[in-house]
This record gives structure tokens, sequence and C-alpha cells, in this order.
């Protein structure tokens, strides 16, 4: 969708909301540097949100929705849980349809627009929670993944059901004692990303959002490579603060700590050898560009 | 159907890649010359779905649907059919039917038995997102021990789950009712999801004469941008929907806005009457009104219905019979018509429920006129037999053998 499809007639522009203005005027629609820099100037895609004061998965979303590199022709497929909360408040098109459903209705909804829209990327994003990409939706997050649907899959992993208060998930650390796990999670946490790379995705990262630059680097790739290659997947560390007792200014130090060395969501990556091809390339292409614009004129 | 210029929907008279004509509903249907043709019920439904313009068609192997949909495939390797994939499950099924119908696809599936149900979630779900998808219901029983064979139980669930149900008794019927659905499903004022059943092995399985439209001619392109909801291709601005998600809200707000909408969907099947009484030439079909004893079915009970009829001709009794085609929307206003001159009310069907029976119970006045039965259950069949000594037992019964015997 181009930007003229946004434009406000002359007419209407003092009666429509503020949001909507800031999407005509702000919209980082097509521009090809836009990113976590733009988070605070341009809130054409999220302003406010309903989830907890310091919830580290509100952090997530801008950083995401800031990096994402085709806004103006992206599709994103929720599910039920804290997300589907903020859903609503984000002006891209995205779907909530049931609870663990959502790399099925991704699956047909990315054959849809390829149909409908053959000369034309319309990127698609899953993103969902830890209980509905892993417990509830598992099949159907693996065999998207077995046939190689081309999108990404997003999961924003607080390790706990945070929605319905604080239950056990497959994401949860052994011996965490939770709601429906009272004398602690007799099993270890899923190892969900090594599973990913064998199911055939062409780019795995495991990463906190406490970096904005490498959510940045690694969303705009995982979308990119869905486009060209196939699926790709992100496991995103999102605590729940409220259910782990900690407070609202306490979540950034929560991811750090997660991420250290030898912790679980120590950033790594796993990446097909055409993955990286494909990532060199567009590095490649990118300092040709940067060498283009600073090299001196020829005449 | 509205003017397509100018969105990127093929209009009516232009040419798709293979060929074939998008034409305008009525005369398709209407006015085109038909063609018969020998065919079992599934290759029926292969046929249909050739003229019928689908973007997107998901498939899984369960009895007695596997045939159909396997040759829908055939259909997409023909290039007939947008894209097709083979799902993991009947609920992974739906969920990619409804993914395909919010981003704007006319979507085909079908289901059976089991699979209906394993899918249950989505049917209200697809309601409620006011997605057109169709699904081609060729029911079986649900029962455990395992059963593979015909029995209707199953559309008893599908009653409420807010999409227009179509009940074929015929492989003619089948033909229609999936060209004709998307045509009522896709209304804007409609816009809902539609079942179209027919009853598993007596229609899949057996060879009947059909009349076919032609080949070459196509149902129109659908129009996503005529939906009432938003279509999830970013192709139109993305306004946030709201500030505060009524999901969480336990205020009256919130209850108000989800008992409204499901009282829209409710006026939506409602609204879809008036086309399915145009394109079906009525929501029932009624023969002999006037007698004394009607039998009143759905599906292929109707067909059994009228060999009873037969027999008792041969008799020289006369008894009616009413046909219903749509079970959604039901035909309330029809049936209490057809059924007021009626002494006794038979309802013959393949369930040992009686769903029918008890919406039909609920319509009329003096209900204790209706008699469900005979009920056949776990595949068996209904011989006219069955139906003639139900009718004369419970009469007999009722002190009134005397009108068998006169």
């Amino acid at each position: 969708m181009g930007k003229e499809k946004i434009q406000i007639n002359e007419e209407f522009w003092d009666i429509m909301p503020e949001d909507y203005r800031d999407l005509v005027t702000h919209a980082t629609y097509g521009k090809p540097d836009r990113g976590w820099k733009d988070v605070g100037s341009s809130t054409e895609l999220i302003a406010e949100h309903s989830l907890c004061a310091g919830c580290p998965e509100s952090i997530a979303f801008r950083h995401i929705l800031a990096s994402i590199p085709a806004p103006e022709d992206t599709v994103m497929v929720g599910s039920t849980g804290c997300t589907s909360l903020v859903f609503p408040m984000v002006a891209i098109h995205n779907i909530h349809s049931l609870f663990g459903n959502q790399n099925a209705i991704a699956t047909g909804l990315k054959r849809a627009l390829a149909v409908r829209f053959p000369d034309k990327n319309k990127d698609v994003i899953v993103l969902a929670g830890d209980g509905a990409t892993v417990d509830i939706g598992l099949d159907m997050t693996l065999q998207s993944w077995f046939r190689g649907e081309r999108f990404t899959t997003i999961c924003f992993d607080n390790e706990l059901y945070a929605n319905t208060g604080g239950q056990e998930s497959g994401l949860m650390q052994k011996g965490f004692v939770a709601k429906m796990a009272p004398v602690g999670k007799k099993f270890e946490k899923v190892r969900l990303p090594e599973i990913a790379r064998e199911s055939g995705c062409a780019y795995v990262a495991v990463l906190t959002t406490s970096k904005p630059s490498l959510v940045e680097r690694v969303v705009r790739q995982a979308v990119l490579i869905a486009r060209e290659i196939g699926p790709t997947y992100l496991q995103i560390y999102t605590p729940c603060i409220l259910e782990i007792g900690k407070q609202s200014m306490e979540g950034l130090q929560e991811m750090r700590d997660a991420e250290a060395a030898g912790e679980r969501f120590k950033f790594r990556e796993f990446v097909t050898p055409e993955a990286q091809a494909f990532i060199d390339d567009m590095a490649a292409k990118k300092k040709a560009e940067k060498l283009a614009a600073t090299a001196p004129s020829a005449n | 159907m509205g003017n397509y210029e100018g969105n990127g929907i093929p209009p009516i008279g232009s040419v798709n890649k293979k060929g074939q004509v998008y034409t305008d509903p009525n005369e398709l249907f209407f006015l085109s010359p038909r063609t018969q043709a020998f065919l079992t019920g599934s290759e029926v439904i292969k046929e249909a779905v050739k003229r019928a313009s689908v973007d997107f068609s998901v498939a899984y192997p369960i009895t007695p649907q596997s045939e159909a949909s396997s040759l829908v495939g055939e259909l997409y390797a023909d290039g007939y059919v947008g894209d097709y994939m083979r799902g993991e499950s009947e609920f992974a099924v739906m969920g990619q039917c409804a993914g395909g119908a919010f981003g704007g696809a006319r979507v085909f599936t079908t289901t059976a038995g089991p699979g209906t149900l394993r899918a249950f979630e989505n049917f209200p779900m697809w309601a409620g997102s006011r997605l057109p998808i169709q699904v081609v219901f060729t029911v079986r029983g649900v029962n455990s021990p395992l059963s593979i064979q015909p029995d209707t139980l199953e559309i008893a669930f599908m009653l409420e789950t807010g999409m227009l149900l179509w009940h074929a008794e015929t492989a003619q019927d089948l033909y229609d009712y999936i060209l004709k659905g998307y045509i009522v499903a896709e209304k804007p004022e409609v816009h809902l999801p539609i079942g179209v059943i027919c009853d598993g092995f007596f229609v899949t399985h057996t060879k009947d004469m059909v009349m076919l439209t032609p080949e070459n001619k196509v149902l129109p392109h659908y129009n996503p941008y005529a939906s009432p909801v938003t279509c999830m291709d970013m192709e139109s601005p993305p306004v946030r929907l709201m500030r505060d998600p009524f999901v969480m809200k336990s205020n009256y707000i919130s209850y108000m806005t989800h008992a409204s909408w499901q009282l829209e969907i409710r006026a939506a099947i409602e609204r879809s009457r008036k086309h399915t009484i145009q394109l079906l030439d009525g929501l029932i079909e009624v023969e002999n009104p006037d007698a004394d004893i009607l039998i009143v079915g759905s599906g292929t009970a109707v067909s059994q219905g009228r060999e009873a009829i037969r027999l008792f001709r041969d008799q020289g009794m006369k008894v009616g019979l009413v046909k219903i085609k749509t079970i959604r929307p039901f035909p309330y206003e029809e049936i209490k018509q057809a059924t007021k001159n009626a002494q006794h009310i038979f309802v013959p069907e393949f369930n040992i429920a009686g769903w029918l029976a008890r919406e039909i119970k609920a319509t009329i006045e003096r209900n204790e006129r209706v008699i469900a039965g005979p009920h056949v259950a776990g595949g068996m069949t209904m011989p006219p037999e069955v139906i003639v000594e139900e009718i004369e037992k419970s009469l007999a019964l009722r002190g009134k053998k005397e009108v068998i015997h006169g």
C-alpha cells in the first residue's frame, strides 16, 4: 500500500484522530532506513499500550514495529495472551482469531496474499506468546516450518502464561514454582530454537529486547529472509515482571541478567548457508551504497 | 455484484488464465445451457469448484471426503485453483482457510464427521470474523467405537455456529449449492461462512445424473473490498481498532458489544433469506401439501421419503412431502405454512438424536403432530419400507389405522 492511500481529505483533517494524523505526517512507510531510532519521533504504528507499567513486552513491540522493513505491506498475526491486548492499538493490519492457531492463519494469509499480489512483496509476521507458540500451537508452529512457509514467527517468551495469571508453560525454566506447577516445573525449558533449526527455519535468533539495535538487525533480517528464502524464528525474552516478582523499573535489568554469558537468553543465531549468503549480500550492497554516497563525484 | 473496476478485481466478461469467462451469476445459473453428466458426488464437487473461481483450497484426508479434496488438488495442478495445500489437522486446515479469507481469497475446503468436530472452534470464529469460506461437509458418524459410516449427527453440532447451512439431497443439489452458496455467502449484507452439507457415501460415492453449467463460464471473482469488515491485506489504511480491547473489560459496554455482534451474525443469516429464496427457488420444496400425512426431511432422507410416498400411492394413499433445503437460515414460516393442514408429520433422519424433528417441533403450532422418526444411525440405510412401517405403526398407535386402510 502506498502512502497516497492514507492521506486525509483536507476538510476532515481536524476531526481525524490524532493517531491517524500522526500516521499521515510521520509515517515511516517506504523509508528504507527506518529503525529503532524512529521510536519516539514516529509513533504512527504504536503509541499507547494497555500492558502493565514497565512491561518489557511493550518495549519489544516498539522496537519490532520500528524495525520491520515494510510496514506498508506487512500483515501481522497474533494469538491470545498479553499481545492480544496490544494489537488493537497497532496500526498495521493484524489478525486475532483463536489461541494457538497463529501459524495456520499465517500460512493461509501468506498464500492468499501471494495469489492476490503476485508482483508485490507482502510480508507476514506472527507475534505470539510462548504458550501459543510452544504449547497449544506447537503442532501448527512446527508444521509451518516443515512446509517452508515464507513468514516470520516471533515468540515473546516470558516463560509462563502471563495473561491468565502466571501458570506453567513449556518454555518455563525447570524447577520454577508457578500456578499449575505447585512443586516446581518438572521438565526442562523446551529447546524451541534448536527444534526450529532442525525443522527447516532458515534463520533463528534468541535474544532479549534490551538492545534496540540488535532487535532491529535481527527483525529486519528475519523478515527479509522469510520473504526470499524460508521460515524464520525469533525468540525474544520479555519477562513478566508481575509474575516473577519484579518492580516496573526492573525489567531491563532482568533482561540484561538473562542474556549474560552462560544464561538462557545469551544471544545466539542459527543461519543456514543460503540465508548467510543473503545476509552477506545485503551487507555488501549497503556498503556499496554508502561508498557511492560518500565517494567524490567523478567530475 | 457491484463494480469491480479499479481495485484489481477482474470484471465480469473478462477471462481467467484458463480461458474461462467471469460470468454474471444469474446468467450462469439460469440462462446458460446445461449438459448432462453421470458423476459421483466427489466428482461433482470437482466440477463445481472448477467453475467457482476459487483462490485457495486446503485439504486433509478423512473419509468420505478424501476423494473430493484430492480432486480439487488436481484442479490446482491444472491451474483452476490459485493455491492448494494439505493441512496437518482439521483444526489447522480451518485456520489456514481463515488466514486465506482474512487475506481476501475465495476459499474452499471439505471435511466430515470427526474432522468437523476437531475443527469446531474455528466455525464460530469464521462467522464472527465474517469470513465467507465454503466448506462441504460430507457428513458421517462421529461416535465411538470408530465409524466411518453415513450419519447426519454432526449437523446438530453446527446449528448455532453462525454459519449458513444448506443440505443437499442429490448430486445436482450439491453442484448448484456449491456455486450458489458463494454468491449468497459473499453478499456484503450476509458475508458469512457457508457449510454445504451432503450425506457421506450416499451422495459422495454414488453416481447420479447431473446437469452441469458450461465449463468455460465461472463465478465472478470474489471482491474482498465489498466485505463489511476490513480485508487484512494492508491495501486500506490500518486504523487502530480501539484504545481498550474489549476482551479484558468487565463492563456493560464490553458485554453490549459482544452481545450485539452475536445478534448481528444472526441478523446476517436472516438477511441471506431473500438471496437464497431467489437462487434456490425457495428454502423448501413441497409435494402434495394438502395431504393429511406429511414427510418432512432434509438431505437423502428426502429421497427416501419420495420413495415411501410412491409406495403409499401404490396403496391408494396420498402422503405429502416437505424438503428442507436450508437448515440455516431455517425456513420457519415456510414450514409453518406447508404443515398447517397436516395431521401427522413424520421426520425421517439418518441420526439417532432427531435434531431436525426438534427444530420442526420448535417451529410449528400443535407440535404433537410431529413424530420424530424413523431414525437410522451408525451407517444403516433407510429403505422406504422403513418409513412406511414407521408411519403405519405410529398411526396405529394413534388409533388412526383406518386412515391408512381407508
